[in-house]
């Protein structure tokens, strides 16, 4: 028995100086990202290696393994994340090179840490017949005595709440976010649980009025061909917040070069591939979620809801206000 | 022959150290962060959430604690010492659930009483949204977990001498009375082990509170942790819960201090159990057939359905998935066991100070969230695998990647520290059947050491040993956080992909994958149940 052990464990670690491979730590869930993966070794040759996880997970075992990981590429699902890795001193310089100059600027970190690989909003959900979309189609009216009792939105763990709560500490200041914070508990139709999916759901079964969710768990449904998502959907509509104002929260699935990448030219080009016109239209129509290059169309079931006007906070914001957004969730007493 | 004693006693204590040293790693190395480095998170804590933390954790140890002792110690009072229809069906049932994780049970039961589910025209929807709540995930926990208290004290009555119910019945007691006065005081040791064990598995579950949204203890770690990136807060928090591990284990070890159970070498109660009959018999039945229904037949019916209708495409690329959940299962439970039977006989041979204080720590594991230990292995033997890698980089100019913490090691490790305490729970108490008297009698007779271990512990402790085995390796097969932190390239489990899908949102396409890890642990289950009512004495 421990010569399995060893068998297993030499036949492991040999392949991380196997020739044409590149190592990539995912926080991207394995369906999300595998086939883009197995598109990228037909074209190239080169042998995708995967370990998907949570981004907190990875950077710890970056961070210890330190000069000696075998980790070429880290992928984020949001941009908090990203941040926390370039903090922790794990990311590398990315490349001057063309495939990363098609990026808009606000996507690409000033130090050159990080990228983004696609878009995900956070918007407002409501139940037809139920409210007044006008009631609801900004952050702060969320939060407004108006709409006690009406809210469904999930706990205080999830990161894309974080997030939206640190770009309010951004933009608003933290007592008015503390303030804000207060008044989505005193709105909670109940107490969070479940994922955004459920929020969805719930507005639909009248549990409550509206909901704040992802829009590409919206898409998911719409483009579900079960009759209960469908009936779901007929219940329920989209709308895209502050519009008129800062424009809607904007979170990002991200990526960076590793520090010590043992695989750095494998892993530029594999970058290159997530970032081609490809690829990008993979994030949008498997995912739903918005392409970051100019001139790659949403998903068919997302371009229905028209364009809409996207806040410019820079996205590394959210990572550094992570750690004040969740002590001011806390305070307010946000589950 | 006194020089021979030494020599093997030597090898014991030997082995033992070694195998303690390895699983006190990962928490000694967690208590090593709690104290080095400040932190002021505590005052946020203590202000905010810290309350809620401690309260919601605790109703939640008081509530499985109920739970596992109700659904648990009548049923197996019931299988061992009545006869009534169905039973022996019902004592195999009865243990099913084990094979299903408590956080499977929680995205199916999430499913099955969506708003939006199947259930949503018939039951009042304000029962639908309360699954998850802390009530919910009482009742989750409880109905997986019961099969602790359920197996040990069925072996319990199983094997008190056949004269129990009888004995009572000469001093003029009624079965129930007897039963009440007789057999469960005479089970309670078991149930106690059986119970601590349950209570280590919540206060370690983060799974199913955190998918229902219930702030406890083990998820405000988590967040000090990953939110708020306060690895020594993080490490306090889990050395206090630590610290009330460590209380109950001391407590459970003071109640049963003067007492030592043996058994006799004849008992079997197959034969003279009390036969029920009427509306006794079908009472005693469903009290049977209650936990296993709804803790195992009923979410196992929905993943089945939701495996062949919705979630049909989701079987494909299981195959590879399951072997590797073999295989580290089995690999996982062997060495544990091993392990943990040098730590047993140390305990027995040689009772130094260091090997019950190796022992308590390395049972402590089972408490900790996965989370934790495996961020306790992987800091030392990062470390070490630094080290390794610039030295042969230095030396040779070769990448050898990481030897321990890029491979299984790292996560067999990490298994140790968590599930040594149950496989030590069995191999001890097999250990603690066997009559001192009866080492003494064979090394009067002339036998040696290992002659005695073989020709009179190897047979007596094969029940224990299978026992220990078998749960290991269920518990291997459900275990989650520690596998998904450490699993090396390309290595995915039953386990990990349950959780993935159903961490996206997609509880009907987890259905294959979480129905795959109930049928797998399936296998075990059924030769733990074989191997506890069939023991040929």
């Amino acid at each position: 028995m421990k010569n399995l052990l060893v068998a297993l464990s030499l036949s492991a670690a040999s392949v991380a100086q196997a020739a044409d491979v590149v190592n990539v730590y995912s926080a991207r869930k394995e369906a999300l990202i595998l086939p883009l993966l197995e598109q990228f070794t037909d074209r190239t040759g080169v042998e995708v290696r995967l370990i998907t996880g949570s981004a907190d997970e990875l950077v710890t075992r970056l961070k210890t393994e330190d000069v000696a990981s075998p980790a070429d590429l880290f992928v984020t699902v949001d941009a908090g994340r990203a941040v926390r890795a370039q903090q922790a001193g794990v990311l590398g310089t990315l490349p001057q090179a063309d495939f990363l100059d098609r990026v808009p600027q606000a996507y690409i970190d000033e130090k050159r840490n990080w990228v983004a690989l696609s878009l995900r909003a956070r918007v407002m959900f409501y139940a037809k017949g139920k409210i007044d979309p006008s009631d609801i189609d900004t952050y702060a009216e969320v939060a407004d005595p108006k709409n006690q009792g009406k809210l469904c939105i999930r706990s205080s763990g999830n990161i894309y709440n974080q997030s939206l709560v640190g770009a309010m500490l951004e933009n608003e200041g933290a007592e008015a976010t503390e303030a804000w914070a207060k008044g989505v508990v005193a709105n909670m139709a109940r107490q969070p649980a479940g994922g955004d999916t459920d929020q969805i759901r719930a507005v639909a079964a009248g549990v409550c009025d509206f909901a704040v969710a992802n829009t590409y768990y919206f898409g998911r449904l719409l483009a579900s061909d079960k009759p209960e998502d469908q009936a779901v959907v007929e219940k329920v509509g989209m709308i895209w917040p502050d519009q008129e104002g800062r424009g809607t929260h904007i979170n990002a699935s991200m990526a960076g070069i590793t520090r010590y990448a043992p695989n750095r030219e494998n892993a530029e080009k594999l970058l290159a591939f997530l970032l081609s016109d490809e690829a990008q239209r993979f994030y949008a129509e498997i995912n739903h979620e918005f392409p970051v290059i100019q001139g790659v169309a949403a998903s068919k079931t997302m371009q229905t809801y028209g364009d809409f006007k996207r806040d410019a906070l820079p996205l590394e914001v959210l990572g550094v206000n992570n750690a004040a957004a969740v002590k001011t969730m806390d305070r307010a007493g946000w589950q | 022959m006194a020089i021979t004693y030494r020599t093997s006693e030597r090898l014991i204590a030997l082995t033992a150290f070694a195998v303690g040293a390895l699983v006190c790693l990962p928490i000694v190395s967690i208590l090593y962060q709690a104290f080095v480095a400040p932190t002021d998170l505590w005052e946020h804590l203590v202000d905010t959430v810290l309350w809620n933390y401690l309260s919601n954790s605790a109703s939640l140890v008081l509530g499985v604690a109920l739970g596992v002792l109700l659904l648990g110690v009548p049923a197996a009072a019931m299988v061992a010492l009545f006869d009534f229809p169905a039973r022996r069906a019902l004592s195999l049932a009865l243990l099913l659930p084990l094979a299903c994780p408590a956080y499977i049970l929680a995205f199916t039961y999430t499913g099955v009483l969506d708003v939006a589910g199947p259930f949503a025209g018939w039951l009042p929807q304000a029962w639908l949204s309360q699954v998850r709540s802390l009530p919910g995930a009482v009742v989750m926990l409880s109905l997986v977990l019961y099969p602790y208290v359920y197996l040990l004290a069925r072996a319990s009555f199983l094997s008190q001498s056949t004269a129990t119910m009888e004995v009572g019945r000469t001093l003029g007691l009624s079965p129930t009375a007897s039963l009440f006065r007789l057999a469960i005081p005479m089970a309670r040791p078991a149930i106690i082990a059986g119970l601590l064990l349950a209570l280590m598995e919540t206060l370690a579950d983060y799974g199913t509170v955190e998918f229902f949204g219930v702030p406890s203890f083990t998820t405000g770690i988590m967040r000090a942790y990953y939110g708020m990136g306060d690895a020594a807060a993080a490490a306090q928090l889990a050395t206090t819960l630590l610290a009330f591990v460590a209380l109950l284990v001391l407590l459970e070890r003071y109640s049963r201090r003067k007492i030592r159970y043996y058994s006799a070498a004849d008992a079997s109660a197959s034969e003279q159990r009390v036969r029920l009959s009427g509306g006794w018999a079908v009472l005693a039945a469903a009290l049977c057939a209650m936990p296993p229904l709804f803790g195992f037949f009923l979410p196992a019916g929905f993943m089945l359905y939701w495996s062949v209708t919705d979630a049909l495409g989701q079987w494909a690329d299981l195959l590879p998935m399951a072997i590797n959940s073999l295989v580290l299962a089995g690999v996982a439970a062997l060495s544990i066991v091993f392990g943990s039977t040098a730590m047993g006989y140390a305990q027995r041979v040689i009772d130094a100070p260091w090997v019950r204080a190796a022992s308590l720590v390395a049972g402590l594991g089972y408490a900790l969230p996965g989370t934790i230990i495996a961020i306790g292995v992987l800091i030392p033997l990062a470390a070490v695998d630094r080290t390794l890698f610039i030295w042969v980089r230095d030396l040779t100019g070769h990448n050898i990647g990481l030897l321990f913490t890029g491979t299984l090691a790292a996560i067999v490790l990490a298994y140790g520290a968590r599930f040594t305490a149950v496989s030590l729970g069995a191999i001890t108490s097999g250990l603690s059947r066997i009559k001192p008297s009866l080492d003494e009698a064979a090394t009067l007779a002339g036998l040696r050491p290992f002659q005695i271990m073989r020709r009179i512990h190897v047979p007596l402790m094969r029940a224990s040993v299978l026992t220990a085995t078998l749960i290991v390796f269920v518990d291997v097969l459900k275990e989650l956080p520690a596998t998904l932190i450490l699993r090396p390239f390309d290595f995915n489990t039953l386990a990990v992909r349950a959780y993935e899908l159903a961490s996206d949102e997609r509880l009907i396409d987890a259905a294959p994958a979480s129905l795959a890890i109930v049928l797998v642990g399936l296998i075990p289950v059924i030769y733990l149940n074989r191997s506890v009512t069939e023991e040929k004495h």
